[in-house]
């Protein structure tokens, strides 16, 4: 008997010491959408999960307390042999079943004003970017109505701090989700489709998003980053991403740059030279970004370099190949990809 | 014999079934033993159509289909115990994750449910067998073989890596070149053809092979749920069929179903997949919430309050599970109009939850619960149905789904559906069962055991899951690092899930064991109500040497529930023994309608089986003259299976005798 009772109050107390514990070191989450949220696109469904959660939380305890009163409740010695009687209550599920559609419909009227708080921005997007999903990272473009002042980069996006901003999401290859948790919900990117979504940060910072549609090898390492910026510091940034690579003639990195022609070109783009290719990321401000591989590693020349020679190492599977240097090659290099800034 | 007057049904040649009694030993009952006995030996082993054998093999290979991807689970739990561990390649993961999620979606939850069904309907419906013996036996060899098939490339690490939804273009050739994927599709079409052969089978028996007055109103809750599923196959099973067909002829014969660059739809997939994924769901539920409705109120010494709540709200289930597939694909950019209509949809099918759920309590609290370890596993499942219900209302928001979905949060709701509406009914069911599969009890201390090493492994390794990702650790990920907040949950939940797998151990060797020593169980050791408990245990091969006449729901329970003053009648009823014979009654109220003369048993089923799978492994090698050469061989075999053969010739109508005015 002491066993049967252990299964459901043992059961819901041992669940919430163990979600109190975990809930207290989400503030260290990147991802944590259920206690963070920065802007209008993702605080209504914050809430909306908060209630969700107490509503669900409250019916598993008294679903869990009925069981137990069920299973335990004092009962009149009787003939082992005895049936009961097959008609006996109904009203159980007449009042359970009306209780539940009355919550359920209370819940999903409010799930559709949710839905349709966060569907469109209160006022027009200050900003339209196109991101594509690539095997495994993710292409920016900047748009504008005059094709020069469009630019390229990769795998972080920088925003004006409570500014509504477009997202056109594609994809080159298979299907990605774009999702930056805690400024907006998840929205697939499918080839040969036009998806969009928008988000909104109120608060200056650096968000932390990642790929969450099953995408193959390096689904795991598909990360981007936004950073929300003041509008000024965000104009500032604009303007020097919109520059071609400022290339210096000295001789110390022409070496490199012409081995980065040979062997980089043909997937790397920088803008000003005659490297134009489109398979990987544009590399014209390469050390004006935190982290390199989609997030995998944090941008430094040390990590850059062993990211060159140790591609496949690092991320497995991933398009980008290990490429053998010599180590006056590597120092070449690294020379050359150190004044993309 | 003039086989035109055969036909006719001139009333001479009608037979009105004798009617008597057949105790064990006598004249009639040796008769049928040597009638419907299958031979001994290899030979009776290939050619048996008896449905307690094909369940029981049923049962247990999806089991092994159970531990092999319980081992590949936690395999996985190693790898993701701690941050960026290095244990699997990225690859290796992938593929793991596939098959896990392959083995346990398609050859374990609804094959072990077919077991079940299989061997208990007729029992449950007092037939000698179902409708179509020899189907069901091609059913089974064809479950077997596409699981086998499905398995081929994993020893070579070529195994299906796109995930269980496989969803194009990751799955086209271009992005998947080698035999993985082709392995998938063509050993689901394979399976889907074994799922559609059983499922017409279980409909067709349902309505035709009842025991004489057991009206559509008095048929246990599993059928319901079991012919509610299978009618459910039936219309979901072509949809996911056709699009691994499709996928296939895209990879293989450059077609353009869902090709991009040359006009294809990727989301087609989607809607193909779902719209079969989806009503699967509850494929894979339905008959395990009806082990429960039937199996709970034996320990609560009372019938499950609400019968006809609960098998209208089975129904009710099914119907709107055609409406909600949109729901795995909110994020996709739909229309936030339809978004709305498939979250309310998706809402709306908690409420026949609540009434199962409200009526399982209730059976509960107005009976005397009887504490045995199937009982345990049946309360510990209300417990789990309502965990695994909530978080799917939480995921049926749409606005929130934005965030849960393709996170943990979600393969921990389905974990706690499919555990635990499916494993842990299953469970208890063989608990339940057993004395009656192998005539011996198991053991109620190791049972016990099981049940809470189970349930708490279970608890502490797929509850933290929820927690991991709202704090937004997407799924089939091979690593994650350090710095994202999850390490402490994935250990959590890693332990839980070997502590989860040693309850399964503990089960296994509980079985094992008790399989030789467990004590004689006798023909009724729970004091049930339903007709599998009348017959002997195990049952003999033709079930009952007399097909009863059924007065009620609970034809043991008669004497003591109060529930009219009809009795059924077990020990008299029709004799049947001019060959191996049952009886078909009408499809709603059970009246004797005619005398089915059933097929013996025969190797056709499983060359037929053999052949359509050597014929796909010849579609997946490209040997396409092998492929047409076992089509022909299925040809032959499905010939010398349908060949007329004197003793099948369905002649006699039964007429009504006077008994059935009285008994019906």
């Amino acid at each position: 008997m002491n066993e049967i009772a252990f299964l459901g109050i043992g059961f819901p107390a041992a669940l919430s010491n163990l979600s109190i514990s975990a809930l207290a070191t989400a503030a260290e989450a990147p991802l944590n959408y259920f206690l963070h949220s920065y802007g209008p696109a993702s605080r209504p469904t914050m809430i909306l999960g908060w209630v969700l959660a107490v509503v669900c939380l409250a019916v598993c305890i008294i679903i869990g307390i009925l069981l137990v009163a069920a299973i335990t409740r004092k009962r009149q010695a009787t003939d082992s042999r005895t049936i009961g009687r097959e008609e006996e209550g109904l009203g159980w599920i007449y009042i359970g079943a009306g209780l539940s559609t009355c919550v359920l419909l209370a819940l999903a009227v409010y799930a559709m004003i949710t839905l349709n708080a966060i569907a469109k921005p209160a006022t027009a997007p200050g900003l339209t970017l196109t991101v594509t999903g690539y095997d495994w990272w993710w292409k920016v473009t900047y748009e504008d109505e005059d094709p020069a002042r469009r630019f390229v980069t990769a795998n972080e996006i920088h925003i004006p701090v409570g500014v509504p901003v477009l997202i056109k999401l594609n994809s080159a290859d298979v299907i990605h989700a774009f999702w930056v948790p805690q400024l907006a919900g998840k929205t697939e990117m499918i080839p040969g489709l036009m998806n969009q979504q928008w988000l909104q940060a109120d608060v200056a910072g650096t968000y932390r998003g990642q790929c969450s549609q099953y995408c193959g090898a390096q689904h795991a390492h598909m990360a981007v980053e936004v950073v929300a910026q003041a509008p000024a510091n965000f104009k500032y940034w604009q303007e020097t991403q919109r520059q071609k690579a400022a290339l210096s003639s000295a001789v110390s990195i022409a070496d490199g740059m012409k081995l980065f022609m040979e062997r980089c070109s043909g997937c790397h783009a920088i803008r000003g030279t005659e490297a134009t290719g489109e398979h990987g990321p544009d590399l014209t401000h390469l050390n004006s970004r935190h982290r390199i591989a989609a997030g995998l590693r944090a941008n430094t020349p040390r990590q850059v370099i062993e990211w060159v020679i140790h591609a496949q190492e690092i991320k497995p599977g991933s398009r980008m190949p290990s490429i053998s240097l010599s180590p006056s090659e590597m120092a070449d290099l690294a020379a050359f990809l150190a004044t993309l800034n | 014999m003039n086989p035109i007057a055969k036909n006719s049904s001139d009333a001479p040649l009608m037979r009105v079934p004798e009617f008597g009694r057949a105790p064990l030993g006598s004249a009639a009952e040796k008769r049928l033993a040597s009638l419907w006995e299958t031979l001994p030996g290899w030979r009776g082993w290939l050619a048996t159509v008896d449905h307690k054998e094909i369940g029981l093999r049923y049962i247990i290979t999806a089991f092994v289909f159970l531990l092999i991807g319980g081992v590949e689970a936690l395999v996985m739990r190693v790898q993701l115990a701690r941050p960026d561990q290095a244990l699997l390649t990225p690859e290796q993961y992938n593929q793991l994750f596939t098959m896990h999620g392959v083995t346990m979606i398609f050859l374990y939850s609804l094959p072990i449910l077919s077991g079940f069904s299989n061997y208990l309907w007729p029992l449950l419906l007092g037939s000698r067998d179902m409708a179509f013996p020899r189907l069901n036996a091609l059913s089974y060899w064809l479950f077997l073989f596409a699981g086998i098939f499905l398995y081929v490339s994993f020893p070579v690490g070529q195994a299906p890596n796109a995930g269980w939804f496989n969803y194009v273009p990751l799955s086209s050739l271009e992005f998947d070149t080698g035999p993985n994927i082709d392995v998938y599709a063509l050993g689901m079409v394979l399976l889907g053809i074994s799922t559609t052969v059983g499922s017409i089978n279980f409909v067709v028996t349902l309505f035709r092979m009842r025991a004489p007055g057991m009206s559509i109103n008095r048929v246990p809750i599993m059928v319901w749920g079991t012919l509610t599923a299978s009618v459910g196959n039936l219309l979901a099973v072509p949809s996911v069929s056709l699009a691994f067909f499709l996928l296939w002829l895209d990879r293989q014969t450059g077609t353009h179903f869902f090709d991009v660059s040359n006009g294809g739809k990727p989301l087609l997939w989607q809607h193909l997949f779902w719209m079969f994924g989806h009503p699967w769901v509850y494929v894979v539920v339905l008959p395990a919430m009806g082990i429960v409705s039937d199996a709970l109120p034996t320990f609560c010494r009372r019938p499950l309050v609400g019968y006809a709540a609960v098998a209208l709200s089975t129904m009710a289930t099914m119907l709107l599970g055609f409406e909600v597939w949109i729901h795995h694909m909110f994020a996709t950019g739909l229309p936030t109009l339809a978004l709305s209509f498939f979250g309310a949809a998706s809402m709306v099918i908690s409420i026949p939850s609540a009434v199962a759920v409200f009526a399982w309590i209730a059976t509960i609290w107005l009976g005397r619960p009887v504490f045995t370890t199937p009982f345990l596993f049946f309360a510990g499942f209300v417990m789990l149905f309502v965990i695994g219900g909530v978080s799917g209302v939480m995921t049926a928001a749409v606005p929130l789904d934005f965030q849960l979905t393709d996170t943990y949060f979600v393969v921990a709701h389905l974990h706690y559906v499919l555990l635990g509406i499916n494993v842990f009914p299953v469970v208890g069911g063989i608990y339940y069962w057993f004395p009656k599969f192998f005539g011996r009890m198991m053991d109620e201390r190791l049972g016990k055991w099981s049940f809470w090493v189970m349930f708490t492994g279970f608890n502490i390794g797929f509850f933290p899951m929820h927690i991991a990702g709202l704090m937004g650790m997407p799924r089939r990920i091979y690593t994650y690092s350090g710095d994202m907040g999850w390490n402490t949950i994935n250990m959590v939940t890693s332990i839980g899930a070997f502590l989860f797998a040693a309850g399964i151990l503990i089960f296994m060797v509980n079985a094992l064991i008790s399989l030789k020593r467990g004590a004689l169980a006798g023909n009724n050791p729970w004091d049930a109500a339903t007709l599998e408990w009348s017959v002997s245990s195990p049952p003999p091969a033709y079930n009952f040497a007399v097909i009863p006449l059924i007065a009620s729901r609970h034809p043991l329970w008669e004497n003591r529930a109060d529930e009219g003053a009809a009795r059924s009648s077990l020990d008299e009823g029709y004799l049947l023994l001019q060959g191996r014979e049952t009886l078909a009654t009408t499809p709603l109220d059970a009246r004797p309608d005619l005398i089915l003369k059933m097929p013996d048993d025969s190797y056709a089923p499983f060359f037929l089986g053999l052949f359509s799978a050597l014929m796909f492994a010849g579609l997946l090698l490209q040997w396409w003259d092998f492929a047409g050469l076992m089509a022909i061989a299925g040809g032959i075999a499905l010939t010398a299976w349908m060949w007329p053969g004197r003793k099948q010739e369905q002649s006699a109508s039964a007429m009504h005798s006077a008994r059935d005015a009285e008994h019906g």
